[in-house]
């Protein structure tokens, strides 16, 4: 029995942290929010070359054939530095692709996205709040795909969208290229600047069927509540850093603001509650490869409780703060608006917890 | 990271089972006082007579008890392992067997000898606590020393072969019952503060001690004060050097801190208060229906996971020889505010039948979840009030600056 990270995983942790430290700091997050497409192809070539496309895809096609938990740690990192970016999507979209039992696609596809060459996203909920495979209506058709996908992460700068659908009343994933005809993309006003989302709309658009199935898609839908707890983990993390070291140097009343009780007390119930769910997002990004009975309640346990955290961390770490932190200068409102992101897609805390009892059997 | 049940594991499973079959059979199980299953999560009680002894010495010497304490004091002396760990307490459980005692003896005292007891101690005590026939209180807060322990004032001055012993300890967990007490006593009154202090271990039967119950909010009497007056104890009767009680005493409330962050008592209470939801009707249906309840329980379920795979992970890092730090710090905090959530989620399940007393028919379940709702007081106050270790856990774990202490 061992509940720990191993020596590879510590070193990626380690590199990831070091590199996005050095390579994108808020100034540089700040710039590629507030640029057309939120997404810097030199930024995505760092990332590639630290191996985080190529995390989950398997050897046999180019990629480092890690973990959930890897990913999850990369995940993590991205949360702490708020990096921007299609990371997320093009995780997803690569997960399902692999879990799927298209090998030409796979052949064609999962070498250039484990280069960083190529960019995917993930297409999957539809109806407010639903995520479930048996809630589908975008249908497939003749080999083209009809209906739309109202929040899909980076879609205009993918160069393929993994997409949910339903296929003779049964739901599958499907392939749709970027340019692909009677296909349009509308960009969204999003609270989240690090991860823009738009709606697309399928009118008999050219779609590859992948297979995989309900297996596929759920799979992939755990792997995304982990990733989002993984980054909500790394963000709240974030903000009770920043935050401590903000009491340590502000001074008032002829002190620093950390010696006082008030302000010591609440950073540590902050930190009473949230450093135990780092085991829970570790749990269950290992339970999808290893302890399938148990992933889908452990992430759904671990997507609500754990961007609850954020949420509340970082609104504390705000407050913390005082007038600044309400600034537009400061940054820790960069973390408050990706804990927004990371507490709703793929559903709120309470859709979760209500799938959860469900799943221990209540 | 690796938490499958392979193969090894699933044979340890059966090996378990297998033990427990033939050395706790029905008849056993049909003496036991615990009753009701569903029940003894939310409060249950613990056998020490001469056929829970004799299964207890057994399922040591197999490895399945007390796997942290050597063999040669009675213990499993097997290497940590939570899977193990937890496949026992899953099957002892579920075969309703005798399990290991958690009371300060065995979880508090028992470390503390093992890291500075004499070989004499050692073979005295340990076995006989770990069996239950030795219990033991501990005499640590003083009237005016409690969140700050260390002002403790009961002294013991060295006349002859023995310490004369006077002074007062107070809210002292189980004193009445007790056979002996391990205390704090001040034996070198002009050494510094923390330097100046014994640790004892003292019979309650000698002459010129006194325990007198307090009556609590639930109005038992599970606390107590204890009253020292010239009560003599023999010279070798100390653990470790004189005036290094302090030092000695920080492994045991470290232990404490790992006895109350106890996760499986956490998941008992959960497992209780779910069965509460499911068996009582309220307006019409069962609690457990209702979709508030079920969010409710389920953030409850996180939290219990959460604390769950936390202590996996600090097993990990011990095993490793890591300092866990912060994931260490809070165990305990975390463990007593989430037995308070849950405790007040039985009492929201039990609607206005929540006012009715512990033993009371008429309540759902006899009215068994006041055991837990007055135990998480016990909890969030016994070794340290929630603001010491919000202090601790800012100071050493968050880096913040000490609070002002004379």
């Amino acid at each position: 029995m061992d509940f720990g990270l191993s020596e590879d995983q510590l070193l990626l942790q380690d590199a990831i942290r070091k590199v996005l430290e050095a390579e994108c700091p808020t100034t540089r997050v700040r710039t590629i929010m507030e640029s057309d497409d939120a997404h810097d192809t030199d930024l995505w070539q760092t990332l590639a070359e630290l191996g985080l496309p190529a995390l989950p895809i398997p050897e046999e096609y180019g990629g480092a054939g890690l973990e959930i938990l890897d990913l999850a740690l990369a995940a993590e990192g991205l949360g702490f530095c708020c990096t921007p970016g299609p990371f997320l999507g093009n995780a997803l979209g690569s997960v399902a692709l692999t879990a799927s039992e298209n090998s030409a696609a796979k052949t064609t596809w999962l070498p250039k996205i484990a280069a960083g060459a190529a960019i995917a996203t993930y297409a999957l909920g539809e109806k407010i709040g639903e995520w479930e495979a048996s809630s589908l209506a975008v249908r497939a058709t003749g080999g083209s795909l009809y209906g739309e996908k109202p929040l899909v992460p980076f879609a205009e700068i993918a160069d393929l969208m993994i997409v949910g659908a339903v296929d003779n009343r049964e739901p599958d994933l499907f392939l749709v290229e970027r340019g692909a005809a009677n296909m349009t993309i509308r960009t969204l006003l999003g609270s989240d600047g690090t991860r823009r989302l738009a709606t697309v709309h399928f009118d008999g658009t050219p779609a590859v069927k992948l297979g995989g199935g309900l297996a596929a898609i759920n799979r992939t839908r755990d792997t995304a509540l982990v990733l989002l707890a993984a980054d909500a983990y790394g963000g709240a993390t974030r903000c009770l850093e920043m935050t401590r070291d903000y009491t340590l140097i502000r001074e008032q009343f002829g002190q620093t603001i950390a010696h006082f009780q008030g302000i010591k007390h609440q950073l540590a119930d902050l930190a009473t509650d949230l450093v135990p769910t780092c085991s829970l997002w570790w749990y269950a990004a290992h339970a999808i490869d290893h302890i399938q009975d148990r992933a889908a309640h452990t992430a759904a346990l671990a997507k609500a409780r754990v961007t609850d955290l954020f949420d509340e961390t970082a609104r504390k770490g705000i407050e913390l703060h005082g007038g600044i932190g309400f600034t537009w200068e400061h940054d820790i409102h960069l973390w408050v608006r990706r804990s927004l992101f990371d507490r709703a897609f793929f559903g709120e805390a309470s859709y979760h917890r209500a799938r959860a009892a469900g799943l221990r059997g209540w | 990271m690796n938490l499958s049940f392979s193969q090894e594991y699933q044979q340890f499973r059966e090996e378990v089972r297998a033990f427990l079959t033939e050395n706790w059979s029905a008849t056993d199980v049909a003496a036991n006082p615990v009753v009701d299953e569903l029940k003894r999560g939310l409060g249950g009680g613990t056998r020490t007579d001469a056929r829970a002894t004799e299964f207890r010495r057994a399922a040591a010497a197999k490895g399945y008890l007390y796997r942290h304490v050597p063999r040669a004091y009675g213990g499993g002396e097997q290497t940590p392992d939570a899977l193990k760990a937890t496949i026992i307490a899953d099957e002892f459980h579920a075969a309703k067997a005798p399990f290991e005692i958690s009371n300060q003896g065995p979880a508090m005292l028992v470390p503390t000898l093992l890291a500075h007891g004499n070989e004499k101690q050692k073979k005295e005590f340990i076995e006989k606590t770990l069996l239950g026939h030795i219990r033991w209180c501990q005499g640590y807060s003083e009237p005016g020393a409690g969140s700050d322990l260390a002002a403790l004032r009961t002294s013991g001055v060295l006349d002859g072969d023995e310490w004369v012993v006077n002074g007062q300890k107070i809210w002292t967990s189980n004193a009445a019952d007790a056979d002996m007490m391990f205390a704090l006593i001040r034996t070198e009154p002009d050494a510094p503060k923390h330097e100046g202090i014994t640790y004892m271990l003292l019979d309650m039967k000698t002459p010129g001690l006194d325990v007198r119950p307090l009556r609590q909010m639930d109005g038992q009497a599970h606390f107590n004060e204890v009253f020292f007056d010239d009560v003599r104890v023999p010279r070798n009767s100390i653990v470790g050097e004189r005036g290094n009680g302090w030092k000695v005493s920080r492994s045991t409330l470290k232990a404490e801190r790992a006895l109350i962050g106890n996760a499986s008592m956490l998941r008992r209470t959960l497992e209780g208060t779910v069965a509460l939801a499911q068996l009582t009707e309220v307006r019409g249906r069962k609690a457990i229906e209702d979709p508030v309840v079920r969010e409710k329980l389920a953030d409850l379920d996180a939290r219990v996971c959460a604390a769950e795979f936390n202590g996996y992970r600090l097993l990990t890092a011990g095993h490793r020889g890591q300092d866990p730090g912060l994931a260490g710090l809070v165990t305990k905090l975390y463990a007593s505010q989430l037995s308070y959530d849950i405790a007040m989620m039985a009492l929201e399940i039990s609607s206005d039948r929540g006012l009715l007393g512990q033993g009371e028919p008429a309540a759902p379940f006899d009215g068994m979840m006041m055991g837990s709702f007055y135990g998480a007081f016990m909890l969030a106050l016994g070794g340290g009030a929630p603001n010491i270790q919000r202090n601790v856990i800012g100071e050493r774990g968050l880096g913040l600056p000490r609070d002002l202490r004379k």
